[in-house]
């Protein structure tokens, strides 16, 4: 990373409140953290890749970051200034520069405007002074590798690849220095998915973007992330460097969801590392290490203790007893 | 013995646009108590393929040619609306990609077990009973009290276990399972396909496993079938398809795969091009205009080359593997 990070996200925390406070359960908590306080920064040129199973936090989280959620602590500082907290017009100039893209590549194109005006919308929004429409239409659709005449479709009229390209020229189109993508690939075919993501990783190198990308796909992650974070329950478990955490993720959690991806191999051994299927529920968080209940090698400290983040070699890890490369759960009697 | 023997099977829709080939000449067989994956992409007609075996084809959807023979002797494409009836749920039974498809928001999951066993003969206690016991096979927790419950009160893991119970309820001889796992996270995922395998062999019934995941087709199917525009380009068992493509679909669309490749890559391979448009198929192969391997003979339709131990494909270099590695 080189210089100032173009995202800087310190301790932030995202709460939901849970109901009319007279309606609610007695005992039941009047609020649920859906973001509970995560830290990372991204610099220029960078891909951070977020993975988690549903519900772990990482739309909400990314919302947060781009001021549609509101954050209840902690701050977001992008490009040097605070931007947590901002109203909807404080916040207009850095959404020009700090561009979303949704899950569902279709469904995040209105059905009612063409191509041309979909990928120009974000000048209508921040001011058209001395643009030629025509002139940016062209240009974003030769960016993502469209065609021209495309600028008169419609979205029903693309397969799910063009409709994610689309997306793609409407996210560059003020020329941001960050992107955030939600799923970019989710729903699409195996042979389109390589695709879209080296046209994102071409335009990062190409205007020195900063990405943060969402899935829970690890195997685009690989690809595409130089740095990762394992969400839980809101909170990074494991974050550092994608290639070191392949090549021996030291949570458990971490290495259960690595071993959890089917490869295309029929031959491949599978040392698989099981899990509890169920996710504990925000309402009642688990005591001590909030993974311990389906972490199959949980001892009594991780009961009781909740693990501190620990750093070593530029990783972060919330866990008591961090895994050695490659090893295997403890067999037990009795489970 | 097959459970399912589907030959020559070719079905056109009529659109505005004109008649649209969806599937040409698909021949394949599941045999008794084998698990048989189907590979494709978007519009390469695995849908179409369900909708037909099951007689569920839109109104504007026919059968042009071919047969669908169920157990030997029965030809669904000439079955009555009232055997069809018999067959679906009992003899052929569904899990869909969305299991709260499949389950009624305002009836209780005994509800509906108790329901789907109508045609059974069994008293109300052996229903319930019965009910009761398909949800322990499927883990879900307290069973006996689950029947109560309604569909918004599972997460979608078990909604998609409830789904399965209920398909395997009455002991199919063929589950159509038509991407069971894609909404699943991969822990979940994992675990489901396990189950699926699991329950197969306990039950004895077949599997016709559709997919585009195919990691989910290595680790589960015996056999695999890969569609490409509505055609059959290759089938054979699971190792021989993976290990050993011979069509170049098959071939480019492995090597697609991002988990195929355990380093980072500066650049993912992909397949240009798209499928063709279906209403006016090209003449000779229907992959020819994205292939690597294109020569003059493709200007021809190629027939099924079979190269050894079931394993075909459509292809005029079937026999010839493909020693060089192709990147896009």
């Amino acid at each position: 990373m080189s210089g100032d990070p173009v995202l800087a996200v310190d301790g932030v925390e995202v709460t939901f409140p849970m109901g009319r406070p007279l309606l609610r359960p007695f005992g039941r908590p009047n609020s649920i953290k859906g973001v509970a306080g995560v830290s990372f920064e991204v610099g220029r040129g960078e891909t951070f890749a977020l993975v988690g199973e549903s519900g772990s936090g990482k739309t909400t989280l990314a919302r947060a970051i781009n001021g549609l959620q509101p954050v209840s602590a902690g701050s977001v500082t992008f490009e040097g200034q605070r931007i947590d907290g901002l109203g909807r017009a404080e916040m207009k100039p850095h959404r020009r520069r700090m561009a979303m893209m949704f899950q569902d590549p279709v469904g995040s194109l209105s059905p009612r405007q063409t191509v041309g005006a979909l990928v120009t919308e974000a000048f209508r929004i921040h001011g058209t002074e001395g643009r030629d429409m025509r002139a940016e239409t062209a240009r974003l659709l030769s960016l993502v590798g469209l065609p021209h005449d495309f600028a008169d479709r419609y979205p029903h009229q693309l397969s799910g690849g063009q409709a994610r390209r689309v997306g793609v020229a409407r996210a560059i189109a003020f020329n941001p220095v960050l992107i955030i993508a939600d799923e970019p690939t989710a729903g699409l075919d195996v042979s389109v998915q390589g695709e879209v993501l080296n046209l994102l990783n071409d335009l990062r190198e190409r205007l020195g973007l900063a990405m943060v990308i969402i899935t829970h796909n690890l195997h685009v992650v690989r690809h595409v992330a130089d740095r990762m974070a394992v969400m839980y329950l809101g909170r990074f478990v494991e974050n550092g460097q994608t290639e070191a955490i392949f090549a021996a993720p030291s949570h458990p959690y971490t290495a259960a969801l690595l071993s959890a991806n089917p490869e295309p191999d029929p031959d491949k051994a599978r040392d698989r590392i099981a899990l509890p299927a169920e996710v504990p529920s925000l309402l009642a968080r688990p005591s001590g290490c909030e993974f311990h209940t389906r972490c199959p090698w949980a001892r009594a400290m991780c009961r009781s203790t909740p693990p501190p983040p620990s750093e070593k070699l530029g990783r972060v890890l919330t866990c008591h007893f961090p895994l050695a490369p490659g090893e295997r759960p403890p067999e037990r009697i009795g489970s | 013995m097959s459970v399912l023997s589907v030959n020559g099977l070719t079905v056109s829709f009529t659109t505005d646009g004109g008649t649209l080939t969806a599937l040409r000449d698909v021949s394949f067989d599941i045999p008794d108590q084998r698990i048989v994956g189907v590979v494709g992409e978007s519009g390469c007609g695995k849908s179409t393929l369900i909708n037909a075996i099951l007689g569920l084809l839109a109104d504007n959807g026919r059968i042009d040619a071919g047969s669908v023979l169920f157990e030997g002797d029965r030809e669904l494409t000439r079955l009555g609306d009232n055997d069809m009836r018999a067959l679906r749920g009992q003899r052929i039974s569904t899990v869909f990609q969305d299991p709260m498809g499949a389950l009624n928001p305002v009836l209780s999951v005994g509800h509906q077990m108790i329901n789907v066993q109508y045609r059974s003969g069994r008293s109300k206690a052996e229903k319930t009973a019965r009910a009761v016991e398909m949800l322990r096979k499927v883990r879900i927790p307290d069973a006996d009290t689950a029947l109560s419950r309604y569909p918004h009160h599972f997460s979608g893991g078990m909604k998609q276990r409830i789904a399965i119970a209920m398909a395997l309820m009455m002991e199919p001889a063929l589950l159509i399972a038509d991407e069971p796992t894609t909404a699943l996270d991969a822990t979940l995922e994992v675990a489901t396909i396990e189950l699926l395998k699991e329950l197969q062999k306990d039950i004895g019934c077949s599997v016709l496993f559709i997919s585009h995941h195919l990691g989910v087709i290595a680790e589960l199917c015996d056999d695999v079938i890969v569609m490409y525009a509505g055609e059959v380009v290759e089938r054979g068992t699971t190792r021989q398809v993976f290990n050993d493509p011979r069509h170049p679909y098959t071939f480019r669309l492995l090597d697609c795969d991002p988990a195929r490749q355990h380093r980072r890559v500066r650049h993912l391979p992909t397949i240009p091009g798209e499928i063709p448009d279906l209403r006016q198929r090209p003449e000779g192969c229907i992959f020819a205009a994205r292939c690597h391997r294109v020569h003059d003979a493709c200007s021809r339709t190629p027939s099924a080359t079979e190269v050894g131990g079931g394993h075909a494909a459509l292809c005029w270099l079937a026999d010839i593997p493909e020693t060089v590695k192709v990147t896009a």
